[in-house]
């Protein structure tokens, strides 16, 4: 069974917002209609969001981390905003695991809203419905599409490649062997939601350098600079003489 | 949680009509056993459930409002399976289709005997809707309880204690309503409805009591550390993504001090409870003022839309701690 899924890589991302901005617009420019905003140039603007990147600060200076954290819907395996639906318009999809509502069917009751403890769900003033990430899929089965362009938007968009995207029920994925070998891990383990998107924790990139690393014990003079120079008809010798 | 008015209205409306009708058919229940005088099929009980049916009926009118898309609110009936709303949305209909049943079956006298106990007690039609009625009302309580008890990672309604408050608070309610409209109607019956509402007033504070300590003593499971999975004591969030406001910001936080929402706790407390018990024990003397148990029934009724909010203010939703700074 397949599980589609994103795992992101808090090592890599920088917080630029360019999963943000192409989500938005690759999302509100499809057939199931916009995500529109209220006041976007007034003095309170408000909209329909799938994705966010939220700043954390981790320690106290001046031994603090800046951490930028992309937040959208984590597809749960259990998704526990599933079974509250009343009609129905919510629903995960057996084929690939993708949590969708279905906009034609949803009462905007927002109960869905209250049943997912990560907030991921938006409600949109204009289409009076609840609203949520997609994992762009109308562009994963796109024929018309090259097999580069049949990924997320926000995927495609991250200049630092801190996101990826496949299936992590496939062992050998890329997304299954980031999990496995960098130490990915699931948001709010304690609800048992069994979030299918995973994150990639920080890694400090540290120098380790032994002591005979920095100088050399194969140096029997223990001197750095050129070695004495023999004559041409004399024998040499590797690291004891120059030629 | 941003407490919606649309939903505090549904939940106490519906509430007082179950507890009429509740109260209605429990007088109807003791008056078949002789424990109390028959009284008249229209004036009491089609009158009654009259009034028990426009309550249902405002609450239904009020959770219209909640909807962003009422024109569909029929597919809501489909996911009982699973759904505790889907459940509510399937037995209140079918409540109020028994009230309104009873009341005419009362209204027209049309009681058909259908069985008789073996003591003789004869058993008609308005008594057999009654109980099928009678089951329905605690069956929507049970739904509307669940709806909010069965959310695991809102603690402060993850409980039984849930249910319990709906069913008696909502009871209390009907039951003070019952208590001045047979002030009205059927005075005999004012200590007997005064009774009951005084202990199910009561009984409702106890249990509501022990929920509000067993919320005072909740540890949060969901933390800053489990929200981003970084095992750091120190987390800070410096930006929640965007400046303006979103839904996320809208529908979880109630955006009252932490001072108001004490004193909704003890304003609801007082009016909910124990005014109405006062004003409610003038009842059982007997020969009580009628306006003073309509008085009981309103300030109850403010009490409880009071406890509604509350209630919602209080739960504190996991995905708060994403969004708690701008920047």
């Amino acid at each position: 069974m397949t599980q589609l899924a994103l795992v992101i890589d808090l090592n890599v991302c920088v917080g630029c917002h360019a999963c943000v901005t192409s989500c938005k617009e690759w999302n509100t420019s499809g057939a199931a209609g916009p995500m529109v905003d209220q006041n976007p140039y007034g003095k309170d603007p408000t909209g329909t969001f799938f994705n966010r990147v939220q700043t954390f600060e981790v320690g106290v200076f001046p031994n603090a981390e800046t951490i930028h954290f992309p937040k959208s819907c984590l597809h749960c395996e259990d998704p526990p905003c599933v079974p509250v639906c009343p009609t129905g318009a919510s629903y995960k999809r057996k084929e690939d695991g993708i949590v969708l509502v279905d906009y034609d069917k949803c009462i905007g009751c927002k109960y869905c809203s209250w049943a997912c403890p990560y907030g991921m769900r938006e409600f949109d003033e204009a289409q009076k419905v609840m609203k949520k990430c997609t994992l762009c899929v109308d562009r994963l089965y796109d024929p018309q599409m090259t097999a580069e362009e049949r990924r997320p938007a926000c995927v495609r968009a991250c200049p630092t490649s801190a996101r990826l995207y496949g299936d992590i029920h496939d062992p050998e994925s890329e997304v299954s062997r980031a999990i496995r070998e960098a130490g990915g891990y699931q948001l709010m383990p304690e609800w048992g939601a069994n979030p299918a998107n995973h994150y990639l924790p920080r890694r400090k990139t540290k120098l380790r350098l032994r002591p005979d690393e920095i100088e050399r014990t194969d140096n029997p003079l223990k001197v750095d600079g050129l070695l004495p120079k023999p004559g041409k008809s004399e024998p040499s010798l590797d690291d004891v003489t120059t030629w | 949680m941003h407490p919606a008015f649309s939903v505090i209205f549904l939940t106490t409306l519906i509430g007082v009509g179950q507890g009429l009708f509740l109260a209605l058919f429990t007088a109807q229940s003791y008056a078949l056993f002789g424990l109390l005088p028959q009284q008249d099929s229209h004036a009491f009980y089609a009158y009654g459930s009259a009034i028990a049916l426009l309550f249902l009926i405002g609450g239904l009118i009020a959770s219209f409002f909640h909807l962003g898309r009422p024109e569909r609110a029929w597919r809501s009936a489909t996911q009982w399976r699973t759904s505790w709303l889907s459940r509510e949305v399937i037995v209140l209909p079918a409540f109020m289709g028994m009230v309104f049943l009873y009341g005419l079956a009362h209204f027209f006298e049309c009681k058909p005997v259908l069985a008789t106990l073996p003591s003789g007690i004869a058993i008609d039609l308005t008594v057999v809707i009654g109980t099928i009625a009678w089951l329905l009302a605690f069956a929507l309580y049970v739904c509307t309880g669940m709806i909010y008890a069965c959310l695991r990672f809102l603690r402060e309604w993850y409980s039984s204690l849930t249910v319990i408050n709906y069913i008696l608070l909502g009871g209390a309610s009907g039951f003070t309503l019952a208590t001045a409209f047979a002030a009205i109607t059927a005075p005999e019956l004012v200590r007997f409805f005064a009774g009951w509402a005084v202990i199910i007033t009561l009984l409702g504070l106890v249990s509501r009591v022990a929920s509000l300590i067993r919320n005072a003593r909740l540890r949060p499971k969901s933390t800053l550390q489990t929200a981003i999975g970084i095992k750091h004591p120190q987390i800070v969030q410096k930006s929640q993504g965007f400046m303006g406001g979103s839904f996320n910001t809208r529908e979880f936080f109630h955006g009252k001090s932490a001072a108001f929402l004490r004193s909704i706790k003890w304003i609801f407390l007082l009016l909910a409870f124990v005014v109405p018990a006062l004003l409610l024990a003038t009842g059982l003397s007997g020969g009580a003022a009628v306006e003073l148990l309509l008085l009981a029934f309103v300030v109850q009724y403010l009490g409880l839309m009071a406890e509604r909010w509350f209630f919602f203010a209080q739960a504190n939703h996991p995905q708060n701690l994403y969004y708690q700074a701008i920047g």
